[in-house]
C-alpha cells in the first residue's frame, strides 16, 4: 500500500508516478493526502483533502487513534525505537475530534485511515514538497517518519519514507557539500577531523571551522553588508524565491556579483560578471537520484560559443588565487576525489555506472550499492528516536483581508522558470501561461469565469493572471506555478521559513482576488 | 532422448521454461527469433496480430505464442512452411489495409509511381512513411518477401488526413495496422488512459477520448505510444527531416530535469540531439519518459545561448554610467574573454576577501547540473576563500 502525501506525483514526478500506478492496478492500495483533487486520486481508495499546512495534526491524530486501539507495531518500536514514551504523550493530545477540527478532515475518516494502515504491510510514504516548503517542513517530515516506525514500516522493501527530490540533482548538490555545514559525503565542517582530512585532500593549511551561511542569510547580507561578493551558479534567484521585489532589492544590493549560466535570465540582470556555462549534454558528469543513484551524464554535443563547463570555471578561479588544481575532467574529479573523500561514495567509480547507475552507500568497489535504507530497522545511528512534534500554523493564514490560500508548485508542461523548458519547441503551446487555479464555489461566489484575467493579491504584491476554474482544487485555496515572470506566484509567496532548515513556506500565504 | 522436465523443444533445441512463460518469453531468452507485431513487454499479451504464430507438434492449427504459456514436452517450430505462409498472408493483409506507401508497396514499376503520386497527394504528406527503414512491418515484409498492393489504387481508409496540430505527435491512422501496442503503452505502463480502442468491426481504430485529437483529450504527450507503435502510424513531429536511425549514434544519459533521474538514449546526428527515446530495462525508469524527457532536449541549441563572458560595461573600474533597468546596476553587460572575466572576478573577490574577510563572498550552488560542479564549486570556496557561506537551492 501506498501514502502519497503532500507529493502531485503524476506532474512533478510523472515516470515515478507511473510504477505507482502500475501497482495500484495490480491491486495495492493507495491514500493520497492533499488538498487538490490531482491526478492520483482518480487511483486512490482514499483521498484526504486536509488543510492547507495542516498535516501534523492530521498526522499525531492517526498516531492517536493507532495507540489508542492498539494498532501499532509493538515488536517494531520496541526493537528499534527509542522515546514511545514521549511520541504517545504527544499524540495523545490530538484526538480525532482534534485533529478533524484543524484538518478538516472528519473523525470518522481519520480513525478509518488509520485502521487501513495499520492493516497492511508494508506501507510506502512518499512525499514531496507539499511536505518541506512550510515554515513546519522540518517537523512534517519527523512527524511521517514517527507514523511510519510506528507501523514499523521502516527498512523493509516498498516501505520507509520517500522523499521525491524536486530537482533532478538536488541529492547530488547535497552528497557533494553544497551546503553550509557539511564537506561532501556529510562530514561535518565544525568536526576537526574532518577539517584535517579535508585541508590535506585539497593541500591546504586549513579549513573554515563555523557553519556558513544558508540562502535566505546571505540575502539579508547583501543589503546589511555582512556579504559582499555573491556568487551564483545557475539558479534564477529573481524568479524562485518568495517575495520577488524583496529578492530584488535584495540582489540589486550585491557589491559584486557573479552569475553563472547558460541563459541570461532575470537574475543575471543584476550580475557584474557573467560566465557562460556548457549545459546538460555539453560535458560529462554524474547525476545523483530521488534513489541515491548515481548515473552518468554524457556529451552529445559541444557547447556553443566560448561557454566551458562549469567545473573547469571553478578551476581557473582557484588558480587565479593561488591555487593549481589536478583533476582535469568530470571524470578525474569524481574518481580521484569525490569517490575517496566520502565514503558513501567510495565504491562508485565511472567503469562502474557506465551502465545502470548505483545506489550509495556503497563503500567499496566490491559492494553492490544500497536500494534501501535502515534496512530491517537498523537506523544508521542505532535505534530510530521518535521525535514529538506539535502542530503549529502556516505563518500566515487568510483573513477577512486576505480570504484565500495561496499554495504553489510545479507543473507538467515546464520546469521552474522555463529557462530550459521555454526554449523547447513545442512545450510552450501545450501551456502558454500561467493560471490560478480556482474552485468552481469560489469562481462562481466571486463571478469569475474560466479563462477570465483576474488579479491576485497578497501583502507582498499583485499578478494579473487568468483564472483556471477546476474542480482539482477546494473552495478558499488558489493554486500556482512560478513558470511564467509574468503572473509567477512568487510576486505573492511570504518569505516566511523553516525555523531549522530555513525552507521558505511556498505552500501557504494569504491572497485575495478580484475581477478586473 | 530424455526430456528435462520443464523444458520444450523450439526448432530442435531443448529449452527449459519457468512455470507461467509463454513460448515467446522462453524463446526470446534463448535467442530464438520469433517476429511479434502487438507485443508490448510488460503488458498483458493480446495475440492480436497474429504474427507470433507457430506450429506445434500434434496440433493442427497455429498458435499464438505471445499467449500460449509453455507446458513440458512441447515441441515447436517457429519458421516451418505452414507459419510462413500465414505469416505471409497477415501481412500482405496488412500492407494492403493502409497507406504503406515504401518500397515494398508495389512489385509494378509503372503503377508503383503511379500509386506514390496518388497517396502523396491523398495524405498531404511530400515525404514517404517517415517510418521508412524503421518500421517493424517493412522489416517483417523484407524479411518475408511479401509486397503489398498491386493495383495502385489508394482505399478509402487512406483519405483520411494525419493528426497533426499538436507539437509532438503525428497521428497517422491510415498506417495503423491496429496492434494495439499504443493502448497497452497508454493504459497499462502510463496509464494516463489517453487512448483506447474505438468502434467496432472493419470501421475499428484507435481513438483519443471520445474520438477526440490528443489535444483534446487526456493525453499528456509522454511519448510512450510512439516508442511503441512498430509503424509509421504515430511518429515524432520535433524529430522528422532531422536524420533516419542508422546515421544516429544512440548516447545513453540522464535526464536533465526531475529527480527520478531517467535514463535516456539520445539519438545524435552531427553532434546534434535529434530525438530522445528511454533506455529499454535501465533503472529506474525501464524505458518510460516523461514528456520533458522525451521532447525538452532542444533548449541547449537556442539562439539565446550566452556564447561569451560578459562584464559590466565599467565593473572593475568604478566609472559612473547611468542606471539601465531598475536593478541599481550601472553600465550594460558587454562581451568579454575569459581571461578578462576570470581576472576580474579572482581580483574582486580577493579584494572583498582582504577588506571584510572571506565571510563577506557567498555562493549558491546549482540543484541542476553535475555533481562534479557542485563538488567544486563547495572546494572553491572552502579551500580557496575560506568560507563555508555556499549554499543551494535544496529548499525549493
Ligand atoms: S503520448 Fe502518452 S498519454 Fe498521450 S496517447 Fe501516447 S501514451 Fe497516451
Ligand atoms: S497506432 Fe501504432 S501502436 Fe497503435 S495500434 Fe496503430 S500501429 Fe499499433
Ligand atoms: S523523463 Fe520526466 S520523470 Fe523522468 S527524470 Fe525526466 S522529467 Fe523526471
Amino acid at each position: 500500500m501506498f501514502m502519497v502525501i503532500g507529493s502531485n506525483m503524476t506532474e512533478a514526478h510523472p515516470v515515478a508516478s507511473t510504477f505507482l500506478k502500475n501497482a495500484v492496478q495490480n491491486g495495492a492500495g493507495l491514500i493520497v493526502v492533499d488538498p487538490r483533487k490531482h491526478k492520483l486520486v482518480d487511483f486512490a481508495n482514499l483521498h484526504l483533502p486536509l488543510k492547507v499546512g495542516s498535516d501534523i495534526a492530521l498526522l499525531n491524530g492517526l498516531m492517536n487513534v493507532l495507540i489508542t486501539e492498539d494498532l501499532y507495531d509493538h515488536e517494531f518500536v520496541e526493537r528499534c525505537c527509542d522515546d514511545f514514551e514521549a511520541l504517545k504523550a504527544c499524540a495523545m493530545t490530538y484526538p480525532p475530534e482534534r485533529a478533524a477540527e484543524i484538518s478538516g478532515i472528519d473523525a470518522e475518516t481519520i480513525k478509518k485511515t488509520a485502521r487501513l494502515l495499520a492493516s497492511v504491510k508494508p506501507v510506502m510514504v512518499c512525499y514531496t514538497l507539499g511536505i518541506t516548503e512550510h515554515t513546519c517542513g522540518k517537523n512534517n517530515v519527523m512527524s511521517i517518519a514517527n507514523l511510519q516506525m510506528l507501523l514499523g514500516n521502516m527498512g523493509v522493501e516498498c516501505g520507509g519514507v520517500n522523499p521525491l527530490r524536486g530537482q533532478n540533482n538536488v541529492q547530488g548538490a547535497c552528497d557533494m557539500g553544497a551546503l553550509p555545514n557539511v564537506f561532501p559525503g556529510y562530514q561535518a565542517v565544525i568536526d576537526a577531523k574532518s577539517r584535517e582530512k579535508f585541508a590535506k585532500a585539497w593541500g591546504v593549511e586549513k579549513l573554515p571551522d563555523k557553519n556558513g551561511l544558508m540562502i535566505p542569510q546571505m540575502m539579508d547580507g547583501l543589503v546589511d553588508k555582512k556579504v559582499r561578493g555573491f556568487y551564483i551558479f545557475g539558479e534564477n534567484l529573481a524568479n524562485t524565491e518568495p517575495d520577488i521585489r524583496k529578492v530584488e532589492h535584495e540582489l540589486a544590493s550585491a557589491e559584486f556579483m557573479v552569475c553563472q549560466d547558460i541563459f541570461e535570465n532575470e537574475t543575471t540582470r543584476f550580475a557584474d560578471v557573467v560566465f557562460p556555462a556548457a549545459a546538460w549534454s555539453e560535458n560529462d558528469g554524474t547525476f545523483t537520484n530521488s534513489e541515491r543513484r548515481v548515473s552518468r551524464v554524457r556529451t552529445a554535443s559541444p557547447a556553443p560559443g566560448y561557454a566551458q563547463p562549469n567545473w573547469w570555471i571553478f578551476k581557473q578561479i582557484a588558480k587565479r588565487m593561488g591555487h593549481n588544481w589536478k583533476s582535469d575532467s568530470a571524470q578525474e574529479i569524481w574518481d580521484n576525489e569525490i569517490s575517496v573523500l566520502a565514503p558513501n561514495l567510495g565504491g562508485i567509480k565511472y567503469l562502474r555506472i557506465e551502465k545502470d547507475g548505483l545506489q550509495w552507500p556503497c563503500p567499496t568497489e566490491a559492494h553492490p550499492g544500497t536500494p534501501i535504507l535502515h534496512m530491517e530497522g537498523r537506523f544508521t545511528k542505532g535505534k530510530g528516536s521518535f521525535m514529538a512534534v506539535e502542530w503549529t500554523p502556516p505563518a500566515e493564514v487568510p483573513d477577512e483581508e486576505y480570504p484565500f490560500v495561496l499554495s504553489t508548485g510545479r507543473r507538467l508542461y515546464h520546469y521552474h522558470t522555463r529557462t530550459q523548458t521555454g526554449r523547447c519547441e513545442g512545450l510552450n503551446e501545450v501551456l502558454g501561461e500561467e493560471t490560478a487555479d480556482i474552485s468552481i464555489a469560489d469562481a462562481k461566489a466571486l463571478d469569475i469565469a474560466h479563462n477570465e484575467m483576474i488579479k491576485v493579491y497578497s501583502r507582498r504584491g499583485e499578478v494579473k493572471v487568468r483564472a483556471r476554474v477546476t474542480p482539482e482544487v477546494p473552495e478558499g485555496m488558489v493554486w500556482m506555478a512560478f513558470h511564467f515572470r509574468e503572473g509567477n506566484a512568487n510576486w505573492l509567496t511570504n518569505p516566511a521559513f523553516d525555523p531549522n532548515t530555513l525552507t521558505a513556506e511556498y505552500k501557504a500565504c494569504a491572497v485575495a482576488l478580484a475581477k478586473i | 532422448m530424455m526430456q528435462q522436465s520443464n523444458s520444450i523443444i523450439i526448432n530442435g533445441h531443448t529449452c527449459l521454461f519457468e512455470p507461467g512463460e509463454t513460448i515467446l518469453e522462453v524463446a526470446q531468452r534463448y535467442r530464438i527469433d520469433i517476429p511479434t507485431l502487438c507485443h508490448l513487454k510488460g503488458t498483458t499479451p493480446t495475440g492480436a496480430c497474429r504474427i507470433c504464430i507457430v506450429e506445434m507438434e500434434g496440433r493442427k492449427d497455429l498458435i499464438a505464442s505471445c499467449t500460449t504459456p509453455a507446458a513440458e514436452g512441447m515441441v515447436i517450430r517457429t519458421e516451418s512452411p505452414k507459419v510462413i505462409s500465414h505469416r505471409k498472408t497477415i501481412l500482405e493483409l496488412m500492407l494492403n489495409s493502409g497507406n504503406h506507401n515504401c518500397a515494398i508497396g508495389s512489385s509494378k514499376e509503372e503503377s508503383w509511381t503511379d500509386f506514390q503520386m496518388k497517396t502523396l497527394v491523398n495524405d498531404q504528406n511530400e515525404d514517404l512513411c517517415p517510418a521508412w527503414g524503421d518500421c517493424e512491418l517493412q522489416n517483417l515484409a523484407y524479411r518475408y518477401q511479401v509486397k503489398g498492393r498491386t493495383t495502385g489504387e489508394p482505399q478509402p481508409a487512406m483519405m483520411v488526413p494525419a493528426e497533426r496540430d499538436n507539437p509532438f505527435i503525428i497521428r497517422d491512422s491510415t498506417r495503423c495496422i491496429l496492434c494495439g501496442r499504443c493502448v497497452a503503452a497508454c493504459n497499462q505502463v502510463q496509464v494516463n488512459r489517453a487512448i483506447d480502442f474505438g468502434y467496432r468491426g472493419s470501421d475499428s481504430k484507435i481513438i483519443a477520448g471520445t474520438d477526440d485529437t490528443l489535444m483534446g483529450s487526456d493525453c499528456v504527450f509522454c511519448g510512450e505510444c510512439v516508442q511503441a507503435c512498430p509503424v509509421g502510424a504515430l511518429v515524432e513531429k520535433k524529430a522528422m527531416g532531422h536524420g533516419r536511425p542508422w546515421e544516429t549514434q544512440k548516447i545513453r544519459t540522464t535526464c536533465p530535469y526531475c529527480g527520478v533521474g531517467c535514463q535516456q538514449l539520445l539519438h545524435v546526428k552531427d553532434k546534434k540531439i535529434v530525438k530522445v527515446t528511454g533506455v529499454e530495462d535501465g533503472a529506474p525508469n525501464m524505458g518510460r519518459l516523461c514528456i520533458k524527457g522525451r521532447f525538452g532536449y532542444d533548449f541547449i541549441y537556442s539562439k539565446e545561448r550566452l556564447l561569451t563572458p560578459l562584464i559590466r560595461g565599467n565593473a572593475g573600474n568604478g566609472n559612473a554610467d547611468e542606471d539601465n533597468d531598475g536593478t541599481g546596476k550601472k553600465g550594460k553587460l558587454r562581451p568579454a574573454t575569459w581571461d578578462e572575466a576570470l581576472d576580474l572576478v579572482a581580483q574582486k573577490f580577493t579584494e572583498i576577501i582582504e577588506n571584510h574577510g572571506p565571510d563577506a563572498l557567498a555562493g549558491v550552488s546549482c540543484a541542476r547540473s553535475i555533481n562534479e560542479d557542485s563538488y567544486q564549486m563547495q572546494k572553491l570556496f572552502r579551500a580557496v576563500f575560506k568560507t563555508n557561506n555556499i549554499d543551494h537551492c535544496a529548499r525549493t
